[in-house]
């Protein structure tokens, strides 16, 4: 599988490894062989034995639940990238306030998880993942969650981020609708076999 | 009055093993524990029965066990002896005593609590750039901490109410070694009832205080 600056769409039906997938790239799990390659620069590799831990991927990953820090503010849970060693070396930081106000969730940012709606609670472990500047995104079923106007509106939030943003973005999802609307590439997952199909011309 | 005239050995032995061993517990407890809820490996279940077993078996036991391993010939003992140090029968011997009792207390709680926290909370921390050592102190023990309490406080219980492993190590020497628990015992054996009476009351009322605290706090520490 390869991806440019695209939205690439895995599609197929629960248990047939798309959240792996995901976990391979981010290097939450270590793939028995085969190699991950992200701006040329080698992640994971059997041949050579190289495996770069989940901190210096540079992976941004929006979990399925958003898995947004309970016991921290939307505040703190921002910040939390924020204060890698990593990332603050990083010259041009974002504004984490700012980029909470251009998601619609600047006025909620010193209520906790648990006070948020399922839209809120992703818009704001959207803003988390990418204030990091990660040079991909992987969003694990982002639209599941929701009921079916959030999602509408979700869906075309997403497809613009995207083209704000100028980085690959992998999604999961198991609905055929969010993947031919989001997806320049979908791939199907079935039975363990892999299919692609290129929708560029239509999306474009 | 009866109060002024009495012996506060026992009581302010007994407050001070407990809280050291507290202590203890939870220096090795909860790193072990975090260890032991995430990882497999050979023989995990042999060590967590090995772990587990001084809250089953009978307190003798337990301080038979000890005196063997810390007693004058004990495999222990008989190097610390070499060295000029004696452990049994020191205040010392009590708190090791009610670690090791207390200890598998705190084991359950604080494992229930690690693998009750989402391992996508670590991996969200973990994409975020966060080192181990910060994923653990800012979000896998924060989001543990009201069942690591209530461990905490289940050993400091225990640990203030520990009578025969340490009685086994520790004895029953007034001013030294002897305990609440301990100097009930004694209290009521030579028929010293009021003392006995004011002490049964004082741990009670205690243990009652420290534990009904500690849940009202962990009620409001939910999520």
């Amino acid at each position: 599988m390869q991806v440019d600056d695209q939205i690439l769409v895995l599609l197929g039906p629960s248990g047939c490894g798309k959240t792996t997938t995901l976990s391979l790239l981010a290097g939450l799990f270590r793939p028995d062989e085969g190699f991950i390659k992200l701006n040329n620069q080698t992640l994971y590799s059997s041949v050579d034995k190289t495996n770069k831990p989940p901190q210096s991927r540079d992976i941004g990953y929006l979990f399925q639940n958003y898995a947004l820090f309970p016991h921290m503010t939307v505040r703190q849970n921002v910040f939390y990238g924020l204060k890698s060693k990593k990332s603050r070396q990083a010259s041009a930081a974002l504004d984490p306030v700012e980029l909470l106000d251009s998601f619609g969730v600047g006025h909620l940012i010193d209520r906790y998880p648990s006070q948020l709606s399922g839209g809120e609670k992703q818009r704001a472990a959207l803003a988390r993942a990418l204030i990091v500047q990660p040079k991909l995104l992987l969003l694990d079923e982002p639209l599941s969650a929701l009921d079916k106007n959030t999602k509408t509106v979700l869906r075309q939030e997403l497809k613009k981020l995207h083209q704000q943003w100028q980085i690959p973005f992998i999604l999961v999802t198991h609905d055929e609708d969010d993947a031919s609307f989001l997806g320049d590439i979908i791939v199907t997952i079935e039975n363990g076999h892999i299919k692609e199909h290129y929708l560029n011309a239509i999306s474009a | 009055m009866f109060l002024q005239e009495m012996d506060w050995h026992p009581v302010i032995l007994s407050v001070r093993v407990a809280i050291i061993a507290t202590i203890l517990v939870s220096c090795l407890g909860v790193p072990l524990t975090r260890f032991m809820a995430r990882k497999e490996f050979y023989g995990k279940d042999v060590v967590e029965a090995v772990i587990t077993l001084p809250l089953v078996l009978p307190p003798s036991v337990v301080g038979y066990g000890l005196l063997m391993l810390i007693g004058k010939n004990g495999l222990l003992g008989k190097h610390l002896a070499d060295m000029g140090i004696t452990l049994v029968f020191t205040w010392y011997a009590a708190v090791f005593a009610a670690t090791v009792v207390a200890f598998p207390l705190m084991y359950q709680s604080a494992k229930a609590a690690f693998m009750s926290v989402d391992l996508d909370f670590e991996k969200a921390a973990r994409t975020l750039g966060a080192s181990e050592a910060r994923i653990f102190f800012t979000v896998t023990l924060p989001l543990a901490w009201p069942g690591i309490l209530a461990g905490l406080v289940l050993t400091f219980a225990r640990a203030l109410g520990e009578f025969g492993a340490t009685l086994m190590v520790a004895g029953n020497i007034p001013g030294l070694t002897q305990t609440i628990p301990t100097a009930i015992y004694f209290a009521v054996e030579s028929g010293k009832d009021v003392l006995a009476r004011t002490l049964v009351v004082i741990i009670t009322v205690f243990s009652f205080c420290v534990i009904f605290w500690v849940n009202r706090w962990a009620k409001k520490q939910k999520y």
